[in-house]
């Protein structure tokens, strides 16, 4: 089987084009591909549309917003656009309210079915989700079994950016706890994906087939995550 | 001489929404104030905390310097695992709240109506929003239960005939706590079960734009 792995992030993101779209895994801070996103700050790639939960944090937090602060996105597709209180605003907020990026607003629900419909070769879907709210405005209604439901269309991309906890050299992937979120869905969704690999990866057969999360034919590269300070590391959330 | 007027704080308005969960249930508990439902003491009650991110059985918050770098609710908290717990991804989570696994979600609002719609991902004046699963687990949820403040700051009713910011969905609450009292919504509006000590049922309704049935049975707001 092949092998995948690559030695470093910024080889790894060396090909995005400029207006490439990409998915970038993680959830409330937790499975965020930062060296993959930080690779692409360094590379310069321009215009991209970026499809995750939400549009970034700001100062010290490395994530999607870095790409915001670089001028490197155009449009995002995720389940927040703004914060609840204009007070939190961030970079990305701010930018959209100038009309200077563009935002499309996702149930996060949807947004993760439209990942997996795209993974899973379904042409379209009806969800009940946003019946009745802006989110379905001018979209297909139909009735199944007399409830309303909207039809949604896949989300693909170019890439997809995904954290996981182990990999082998093929691209199986692991992840632990609530990191897995929405990288598995979005490994699938993408053309190319890119693994970050917290453990050292593995020769094959050293991962317990029933015990895959992503399977390496959906998986393009991986890089490992080199120590401090050359590798970026989680810390605790802070408290609220 | 009356009772002293004492609206109730928010850890009160959650044990008390919280005194609603059933043995058994599968609760979902939104980001900010609901997240303080988690405190009450459910005794023997057996309570299952699912979270968006595909974490089903979590428990207490982490002790600091404890926490699990993996490991969060929906509101980025660290949490615990409790015995039994299992974790699934993002699509599986959503689908697992629309089809009706979870019995009750507990959200906040900006408003609720007579109608049972509800608005929470948008305010007034502002292009972008904050959806976040909202959309999707009062559509899918069993019930849904709100926890807001009765009126805004500036002291504009919360409870209405109609929403006016854009709604997160349509006829779907089932029970309102606030720091004035407990409400159900009914066919019928909104219905007073339980008031905050010291106030009366007309100086609650003079701070609420719907009409309020109060009920033959209003008791004052305990917890228990």
């Amino acid at each position: 089987m092949k092998n995948k792995v690559y030695a470093s992030f910024d080889e790894a993101v060396a090909d995005v084009p400029d207006g490439a779209t990409f998915m970038s895994g993680g959830f409330a801070g937790i499975g965020v591909p930062r060296n993959l996103l930080m690779a692409l700050v360094r590379q310069g790639a321009k215009d991209l549309t970026g499809i995750s939960n939400n549009t970034g944090g700001q100062g010290e937090v490395v994530d999607v917003g870095k790409l915001v602060e670089n001028g490197q996105i155009r449009k995002m597709v995720c389940a927040f656009s703004a914060a609840p209180h204009p007070s939190r605003a961030n970079l990305f907020e701010k930018l959209n309210e100038q009309g200077q990026v563009e935002a499309e607003l996702v149930p996060q629900g949807t947004l993760a079915e439209r990942m997996r419909a795209a993974g899973a070769g379904v042409g379209a879907f009806y969800t009940p989700t946003g019946v009745g709210t802006e989110t379905a405005e001018g979209k297909e209604h139909r009735v199944f079994n007399g409830r309303t439901y909207v039809l949604e269309y896949p989300l693909h991309a170019d890439y997809a950016f995904v954290r996981a906890y182990r990999a082998d050299t093929f691209g199986n992937l692991q992840f632990r706890r609530s990191q897995r979120n929405f990288n598995p869905v979005m490994a699938m969704a993408a053309r190319i994906t890119i693994a970050e690999v917290e453990e050292d990866i593995v020769e094959l057969g050293e991962l317990d087939p029933d015990s895959i999360h992503t399977p390496g034919i959906v998986v393009d590269r991986v890089v490992k995550i080199p120590p401090p300070p050359e590798g970026i590391w989680d810390t605790p959330n802070r408290r609220a | 001489m009356a009772e002293e007027k004492t609206p109730l704080d928010r850890q009160t308005m959650c044990n008390r929404i919280a005194m609603e969960f059933r043995d058994g249930w599968v609760v979902n508990l939104g980001v900010g104030m609901p997240t303080l439902c988690s405190n009450y003491d459910f005794g023997d009650t057996d309570i299952l905390f699912q979270s968006e991110n595909g974490v089903i059985g979590y428990g207490p918050l982490s002790p600091e310097g404890e926490e699990d770098i993996h490991l969060v609710n929906a509101g980025g908290q660290h949490v615990t695992l409790v015995k039994g717990a299992a974790i699934i991804h993002h699509a599986d989570s959503f689908s697992l709240i629309r089809s009706g696994y979870i019995d009750v979600t507990v959200m906040g609002a900006y408003e609720v109506a007579e109608n049972g719609d509800f608005a929470n991902w948008k305010t007034a004046g502002r292009k972008g929003g904050g959806i976040g699963g909202a959309m999707d687990l009062a559509v899918g949820a069993k019930q849904v239960f709100l926890a807001l403040e009765h009126t805004t700051r500036e002291g504009a009713p919360r409870l209405l005939k109609r929403c006016t910011l854009p709604v997160t969905a349509v006829g779907v609450v089932t029970k309102v706590v606030t720091n004035l009292g407990l409400f159900d919504v009914t066919p019928e509006g909104f219905v007073m079960r339980e008031i905050a000590p010291g106030y009366t049922p007309e100086e609650v309704q003079a701070v609420t734009e719907a009409t309020l049935t109060i009920s033959p049975d209003l008791k004052e707001l305990r917890v228990t």
